[in-house]
């Protein structure tokens, strides 16, 4: 079972990270233009595009799918797509100076992301640690299990409880 | 008196607030001497139920004396008795009730016309469940008013502890009543998806029942442990494919009776439909996950039956109805008729054919309940069941 608590540091981060990621992704999606214009990278307009909208879908895993661990690794090969893209762009690029400030950014998202995958698997690792409660003796019965089973079928169940005959199960063979 | 307090989504306190009075010749006061932290409280404190309002007091699993009785009340009960408080408020009197349908009386909601709007008719008022089904303070208290309490009770003979008698007031008779509305036969296999307090609950009612085969569903091992050892042959869906394991359990045909005893915040799985419940459930786009509802529909043998105990607020998604119709269902579902249950129920605790307080695994104060929450939510600690103690 993977493990997380919605109540760790290491989820809290992630959460952060989670609505880091879907500002990210709603600013690279609707300013995907001016983004790419600062950063003297017109014609990467539609791939910041295609960035943001995996900035969101990282987003929402993080806020609302359960463990977050997979999604912020998502996040960390996104970062490392992301400087790939910044450092091919500063080649012959007057705005360069932008892209170079931009690079720093995803640095320090990257550094950020990489502290809270560490925290979310070494609060994993805690808990796995920890011994598993032994629960295999609690039958609630007086009997083994086996030895109860029909033990009720007395039970007065009233007939709106109950599938009427003629879409019950019928016992095999012809009627 | 100190109290469980709802201030907003994650965030229930133990606050000190008023006590409760008479308000009514119909109620009375218990004294709360053992309350339990119920699975759907956990919709609250994740704020997934609408129609909760900042100091709310939250709880509708409780047992304790009764202190004060109304003066209509007092032919019903007497100060000192011992009871459990149901969790749905019944009048006794209205059409339903008479029926035995004590989770849809027509009279003890108080915010009725709201229920009537949402709804379409009212159900039964609750406590410490949202504004739709009354606003009642809860039992996550020291002190609980309850309404109509000359009906509004299960008395409890001397001889038993409060941890064997406290889920008369819901888990056990909604786990009972689970299995008895699958009208289970002795071919029958049942399977049940969640191995939660309900899900235990739930097994155990199934076996007494007499199904010839009960399968549990879930993926953490304690959880899983427990099940077994009522009497389960156990699925974990995070090792092995629910749909291929439950066919080679039934020979290809599939489970005659399906229990859903998850509800609104079903897990998610890898599969894509619970990971695109839980995106729409967090742009709400659909207020409830329905995996569980999806699987049992898919897995369930043509002509079975579904049986829902496990709570649903709002809307859902993507429900292949049409599979449902071909197969021809049967759909059972519902809040519990709980005083339909109890006086059978009870008796069976008294004859020591089952003792509920299998399913404790906490206890602590009334104080310690917040903290309580986030550790059964999040399954740490072993934590299955707790139980407060005001």
């Amino acid at each position: 079972m993977a493990y997380y608590d919605r109540s760790s540091t290491g989820d809290t981060l992630a959460r952060g990270l989670g609505w880091f990621s879907i500002g990210l992704g709603v600013a690279e999606l609707m300013a995907g233009r001016s983004i790419a214009r600062w950063m003297g990278m017109e014609d990467k307009t539609n791939l910041i595009r295609a960035y943001g909208v995996r900035e969101i879908t990282a987003g929402v895993g993080l806020l609302a799918l359960g463990d977050p661990k997979p999604w912020i690794w998502g996040r960390i090969a996104g970062d490392a797509v992301d400087m790939a893209t910044l450092a091919a762009g500063m080649e012959d690029n007057p705005r360069a100076g932008n892209a170079r400030i931009a690079f720093g950014a995803v640095v320090a998202a990257t550094a950020l992301d990489i502290v809270c995958a560490q925290k979310l698997h070494q609060e994993e690792a805690a808990y796995r640690r920890q011994p598993l409660p032994d629960y295999s003796g609690r039958s609630g019965f007086p009997r083994p299990a086996e030895a109860m089973r029909g033990a009720a079928s007395d039970a007065p169940i009233a007939e709106d409880m109950r599938t009427p005959k003629i879409l019950q199960f019928q016992p095999s063979g012809p009627a | 008196m100190r109290a469980l307090v709802w201030h907003g989504a994650n965030d229930i306190r133990c606050d000190t607030v008023a006590d409760p009075e008479i308000e009514h010749p119909r109620d009375a006061i218990v004294k709360v001497t053992t309350c339990a932290i119920c699975g759907s409280d956990l919709h609250l404190h994740d704020h997934f139920m609408p129609g909760m309002e900042k100091g709310d007091i939250v709880g509708h699993e409780f047992m304790g004396e009764v202190v004060d009785v109304g003066t209509e009340a007092k032919g019903a009960l007497k100060v000192g008795e011992r009871v459990v408080i149901p969790f749905t408020i019944i009048c006794g009197e209205c059409d339903q009730c008479k029926r035995g349908n004590f989770s849809v009386c027509e009279r003890s909601n108080r915010n009725k016309a709201m229920a009537d709007k949402i709804f379409g008719h009212t159900t039964a008022g609750l406590f410490g469940y949202t504004h739709l089904t009354g606003g009642y303070a809860g039992g996550q208290a020291e002190y609980v008013r309850v309404p109509f309490a000359d009906r509004t009770h299960v008395k409890i003979p001397d001889g038993l502890t409060d941890e064997q008698v406290l889920f008369l007031g819901d888990i056990f008779p909604t786990g009972w009543q689970a299995a008895a509305q699958c009208d289970i036969q002795p071919t029958d296999t049942v399977a049940i998806w969640g191995c939660g307090p309900v899900g235990q609950m739930t097994i155990r009612s199934a076996v007494l029942l007499g199904a010839k085969q009960v399968i549990a569903i879930d993926r953490v091992p304690e959880r899983l442990a427990m099940a077994q050892a009522g009497g389960a042959t156990t699925i974990n869906f995070d090792e092995e494919s629910v749909v291929e394991r439950l066919n080679e359990l039934t020979g290809g045909k599939g489970p005659e009776k399906c229990i859903d005893a998850v509800g609104m915040e079903a897990h998610a799985t890898a599969t894509l439909d619970s990971m695109m419940d839980r995106a729409k459930q967090a742009l709400m786009l659909e207020s409830d996950r329905a995996h569980v509802l999806r699987e049992m529909m898919y897995v369930c043998r043509p002509a079975g039956t579904l049986s829902i105990p496990g709570v649903y607020g709002g809307l859902i998604d993507k429900i292949p109805f049409g599979m449902a119709m071909n197969k021809g269902l049967t759909f059972r579902m519902g809040q519990t008729h709980v005083n339909r249950w109890t006086d059978d129920l009870l008796r069976r605790i008294q004859e020591g054919q089952i003792d509920p307080s299998f399913v404790i695994t906490h206890t602590v104060p009334l104080d310690q309940g917040p903290e309580m929450y986030k550790t059964f939510r999040d399954k740490r600690d072993g934590c299955i069941k707790v139980v407060l103690k005001p």
